[in-house]
């Protein structure tokens, strides 16, 4: 599996502290505070339209962030954009190449040197050269998440991965994400099914009471 | 970035739609102004370079929407955003994705009209050249108005609206470089202006659309 930057890997570190995100300058969740260090996941749950994809996408840097602060590595950051990979419900696949055409393209972009190890660790061998638009969602979803191998990033975020894939590839996937782990990497992934990467920290996020952003603010101060 | 051309330009030619389609556009466009005109064929000459620029203009801006749209549909804008590099690059990489796939090929097709128009061969080198370099600015200022309408539904027809002004100054010069050939004048003094034009474009729109798709992906 191509891992890199293992030797940053060693100290890695990520606060995230009373991170509230926001849609309209509004926070949308109850402030989120975590601290992970190299190796650890964090698993989200949490009802839908608690603000789940909102959290994930803001502190990738796709939407605004209402309060908190993020430290990668003991230094400061406005997001994760540099460090971080995001899979969401997209697939971030194009339909008119092939499974492999897609991947070589997310290689050449992020300086991955091949394509193979990603292509058999979520078993896409047997369709590599057929053309996405003749692919079920479930591959589809695999070949998207096979991207996350090719980054080279040492944060996975995950929106609801499993979605639409069968139980052998959910255990691919997970395969996948703990070998990650296991090289030092980190992950934070949001999904409904609670039997996913058990053996992880978990994180249930709740809606805000108010939704003005100032009474929040206050309440994570007081926290 | 090159990766991003290869990828696009792969894409445009097993859609089919790419140059297809603004060829065809174009050619049909061009052939209906010359059957308005009729038969007066001294009046032809004298309208084509205005005739020719025109409809190559309105052709580019036929798979302007499609710029960033398709990349937002299937998230591959997100993955892109997250490249190891600027945004501003993705912009400049998607211009010239634009430019290979529909401005170059109309440009080398502008010739050929201009024989269907009767237009004088002074003109010809005159044309495609200028036509080169305007549609470079076309494409980049396309970028523009498409990274601003991404989010909007059926965003085409505002595209048009919002990108049509801008051409002006292209269109001007562009025209009056041909203008200056035929009537074996100097070209040169507009060329340069359309040149400056499209270099201003170039400088402009990466940075612009970059910021337009960042404040779209919210």
């Amino acid at each position: 599996m191509s891992q890199g930057m293992g030797e940053n890997r060693e100290t890695m570190s990520l606060q995230i502290e009373h991170y509230q995100s926001g849609r309209n300058s509004h926070a949308v969740h109850r402030p989120v505070s975590v601290s992970m260090a190299r190796g650890q996941a964090l698993i989200i749950h949490g009802p839908n339209g608690v603000g789940k994809t909102t959290f994930l996408r803001s502190v990738v840097g796709f939407m605004p962030k209402v309060a908190g602060a993020i430290t990668v590595n003991g230094a400061q950051v406005e997001n994760l954009q540099d460090v971080a990979c995001y899979a969401g419900h997209l697939d971030c696949v194009k339909s008119q190449l092939t499974v492999r055409e897609n991947l070589n393209f997310w290689a050449r972009l992020f300086g991955a040197a091949e394509v193979e190890a990603a292509l058999v660790a979520l078993d896409l061998e047997p369709i590599e050269d057929q053309l996405v638009s003749a692919c079920s969602a479930g591959q589809k979803r695999r070949t998207g998440l096979a991207r996350m191998l090719l980054s080279w990033r040492d944060i996975w975020l995950l929106d609801e991965p499993t979605v639409s894939l069968d139980v052998q590839a959910v255990a691919l996937l997970k395969d996948a994400i703990e070998a990650h782990l296991g090289g030092g990497g980190m992950a934070i992934i949001s999904t409904h099914d609670t039997s996913f990467l058990q053996d992880h920290e978990r994180l249930l996020l709740e809606k805000t009471r108010e939704t003005k952003v100032v009474d929040d603010f206050l309440d994570a101060g007081s926290f | 970035m090159l990766a991003l051309i290869a990828r696009d330009i792969r894409i445009a030619l097993r859609t089919g739609s790419g140059f297809g389609l603004s060829l065809a556009f174009y050619l049909i466009f061009v052939l209906l102004l010359a059957l308005g005109v009729g038969g007066d064929r001294a009046m032809l000459a004298q309208s084509a370079p205005a005739i020719l620029w025109v409809g190559c203009l309105l052709a580019a801006m036929l798979s302007l929407d499609r710029i960033f749209q398709a990349d937002m549909e299937d998230g591959s804008l997100d993955g892109l955003a997250l490249a190891p590099m600027p945004l501003a690059s993705v912009v400049i990489a998607k211009i010239a994705a634009h430019w290979l796939t529909t401005g170059l090929p109309l440009s080398i097709l502008a010739p050929c009209l201009a024989v269907l128009l009767n237009m004088e061969t002074a003109g010809f080198v005159w044309l495609f050249v200028g036509l080169i370099v305007g549609t470079m600015a076309l494409s980049a200022i396309g970028t523009i108005g498409a990274a601003i309408t991404l989010t909007v539904r059926r965003g085409g027809l505002l595209l048009s609206l919002l990108v049509m002004p801008l051409y002006v100054p292209t269109l001007i010069f562009g025209v009056v470089t041909v203008q200056a050939a035929l009537e074996g004048g100097d070209p040169f003094n507009a060329f340069a202006l359309l040149g400056a034009v499209t270099l201003f474009s170039l400088v402009i729109a990466p940075i612009f659309s970059a910021w337009s798709l960042r404040v779209s992906m919210q």
